[in-house]
């Protein structure tokens, strides 16, 4: 009997597994106790954000390193990805987080007023200088799933819905689910929004720097916005709340008044799955891979993670985030 | 050291829990400057979940004491449930009871403190008052029953350090007897050290550490200037004078006037 690669669990990290597996050659059975991707999982709310250089701001130098590769990676899978790059800003007496974002940071540059004009003319005027990080994308993650599953497809694997077999060959991609079984894994809960203003047109993620509150906007498209996100120590994956929602938008109104005007589509929430490092890893429990801890780099780590896990699995190379013990 | 409602401490470093990059790091931060208690915001973090919050029983593995905080209250009310969520969910009751008077600057609303204290103090809670540093305020909530006061520094997160050093001295001056801690504002180790120097107990801190670069190091660095702002204290420091005092008589010369 050939070996098949169980994978449990199809949000963004079963669904990379999955494909990198199917795609080098290997069997695969897929399994979601709640079928194709939709909103109980986390990975359906991401914002998208392929953006390694920003995130070192406060990430470990790995989630810089691999990151980097994610845009590539998404763009051979058929996820369609943005390259414009990603705008950071701050209000007028927020301007020392800007200072300090940009020491913490890589590869950026410094726009005066006139150079955010011809970038995003909608900020013309509302901001008198910004950073820059022209080598960063952005996607949308549900585009993106939905790729992934359509590739898989035509390599005959279906998403079967139901629990799957922890079985020898099993590859437990639960997220925050597999708590049960990985007692440092923990939650940290994140809500956002999805909002239409086809008065504003952003052509790239934008940052919005605030001691207390940052934001960001992602564009999707058509006027249509996802506007994320909070980060509490919680396991919580239902509530919103009143506080967090009213933080996400004054910020957002702040960013551009325009935003007063917005409809709003959709109020998310859902818990990343992390370890205390903030990092993901392969770990070995009862003969069981477990491919885990995207934290809130599900879209930006998932294609190293699913490539390590294939390089493990098929070819026996140990990798960098591997903790077997 | 000071008695903190029966308990000495065995640093004067007390360190908040949020906003560092990962717990992974928080956890550093405390073993490698050894401070003995952990601030925790039960409201703004825990969206009311009770059992199994995984951040929490990190928390509680530090092996420090932790004092739950009321941070994001602005209401009396507010205060006082979370200040009872805390005392079932961390099993103390110590708590830090903050009551916001302004959502911008976070400065503490002093009538609803003193109000909060006194019921809280009934139900045999054993409050930290974070407090602006007005000495008839700290009156007030010594009669409410408090046996610890923590004056701020300068408003949360701000980094500006003793803001104003004439009434943090008449404060520690006024009741000496009474452990105080510097809460909020510090932003620099030396600012620390003027704290302990002045004769202050402790200092509480979260975002100099957990914002810096490098956060172990820099709790590491508050560690050093709290010690050496105790050690200081301890060893009674000269008197100032306003004007260059040589030591000796200087011959030959007439004295100023
Ligand atoms: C508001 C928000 C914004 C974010 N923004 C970004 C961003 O901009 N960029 C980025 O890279 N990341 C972002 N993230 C993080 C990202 O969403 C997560 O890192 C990622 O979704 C984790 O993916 P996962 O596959 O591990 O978990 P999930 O997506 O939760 O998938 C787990 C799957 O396992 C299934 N499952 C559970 N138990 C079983 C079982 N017993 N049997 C079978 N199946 C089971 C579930 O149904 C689910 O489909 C964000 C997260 C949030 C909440």
């Amino acid at each position: 009997m050939s070996l098949v690669f169980q994978v449990i669990g199809a949000g963004v990290a079963g669904l990379s597994v999955a494909s990198e597996l199917s795609q080098r050659g290997a069997p695969v059975r897929l399994y979601d106790r709640n079928g194709p991707p939709g909103p109980h999982a986390c990975s359906w709310w991401a914002g998208g954000m392929l953006a390694p250089f920003c995130e070192g701001e406060s990430a470990e130098e790995p989630v810089m390193r691999w990151g980097q590769l994610a845009a590539d990676w998404w763009e051979s899978m058929g996820a369609s990805v943005k390259r414009n790059g990603s705008l950071v800003l701050a209000l007028g007496r927020d301007q020392r987080e800007l200072d300090r974002f940009s020491r913490r940071t890589h590869n950026h540059h410094w726009l005066n007023d006139n150079d955010l004009l011809t970038l995003e003319p909608e900020l013309g005027g509302r901001f008198t200088r910004a950073l820059y990080f022209p080598d960063e994308a952005h996607l949308d993650p549900r585009q993106a799933l939905g790729a992934l599953t359509q590739t898989l497809r035509e390599q005959n694997v279906e998403i079967i819905t139901s629990e799957g077999h922890f079985t020898q060959h099993a590859i437990d991609c639960r997220g925050l689910t597999a708590q049960d079984q990985l007692s440092d894994l923990r939650g940290v809960k994140g809500e956002m929004l999805v909002l239409r203003c086809p008065e504003l047109t952003f052509n790239r993620p934008i940052r919005l720097l605030h001691p207390r509150i940052p934001i960001y906007l992602v564009p999707r498209g058509e006027g249509v916005y996802m506007l994320g996100a909070t980060m509490l120590e919680s396991n919580d994956r239902r509530r919103a709340t009143v506080r967090s929602v009213l933080e996400l938008l004054s910020s957002a109104y702040a960013l551009h008044p325009a935003f007063g005007e917005a409809e709003i589509i959709e109020i998310g929430v859902d818990a990343r799955p992390a370890f205390p490092d903030n990092l993901p890893r392969l770990r070995i429990r009862n003969g069981i891979l477990f491919v885990n801890g995207l934290y809130r780099h599900g879209f930006l780590l998932a294609p190293t993670l699913a490539r390590m896990t294939a390089d493990y699995l098929l070819e026996k190379k140990i990798p960098e985030f591997l903790d077997a013990n | 050291m000071a008695n903190f409602y029966g308990v000495e401490l065995s640093s004067p470093l007390m360190l908040g829990t949020s906003q560092y990059p990962s717990p992974a790091i928080l956890t550093d931060a405390f073993r490698n400057s050894n401070a003995s208690v952990a601030t925790v915001s039960v409201r703004r973090e825990a969206g009311f979940e009770k059992a199994g919050n995984s951040f929490w029983k990190l928390i509680q593995e530090l092996g420090v004491r932790v004092l739950p905080n009321t941070a994001g209250c602005y209401s009396v009310r507010e205060a006082i449930t979370t200040a009872q969520m805390a005392r079932e969910l961390f099993d103390t009751s110590w708590v830090k009871l903050e009551v916001i008077g302004h959502p911008d600057t976070l400065q503490p609303d002093p009538f609803g403190l003193v109000e909060a204290a006194k019921l809280l103090n009934q139900e045999g809670f054993d409050v930290f008052p974070y407090m602006t540093e007005d000495l008839i305020l700290a009156e007030r909530l010594l009669e409410a029953g408090c046996e610890v006061l923590m004056p701020w520094g300068s408003p949360i997160g701000t980094g500006l350090g003793l803001n104003n050093l004439y009434g943090l001295r008449s404060l520690r001056a006024h009741f000496p007897d009474v452990p105080l801690v510097i809460d909020a504002g510090l932003g620099l180790p030396s600012q620390a050290a003027q704290a302990l120097e002045m004769g202050y107990d402790a200092v509480l801190l979260n975002t100099a550490v957990a914002r810096a670069g490098d956060p172990v190091k820099m709790a590491v660095a508050f560690a050093r200037a709290i010690e050496a702002g105790q050690l200081a204290y301890k060893a009674d420091p000269m008197e100032p004078r306003d004007m260059a005092a040589p030591s000796t008589p200087v011959l030959g010369k007439a004295f100023l006037r």
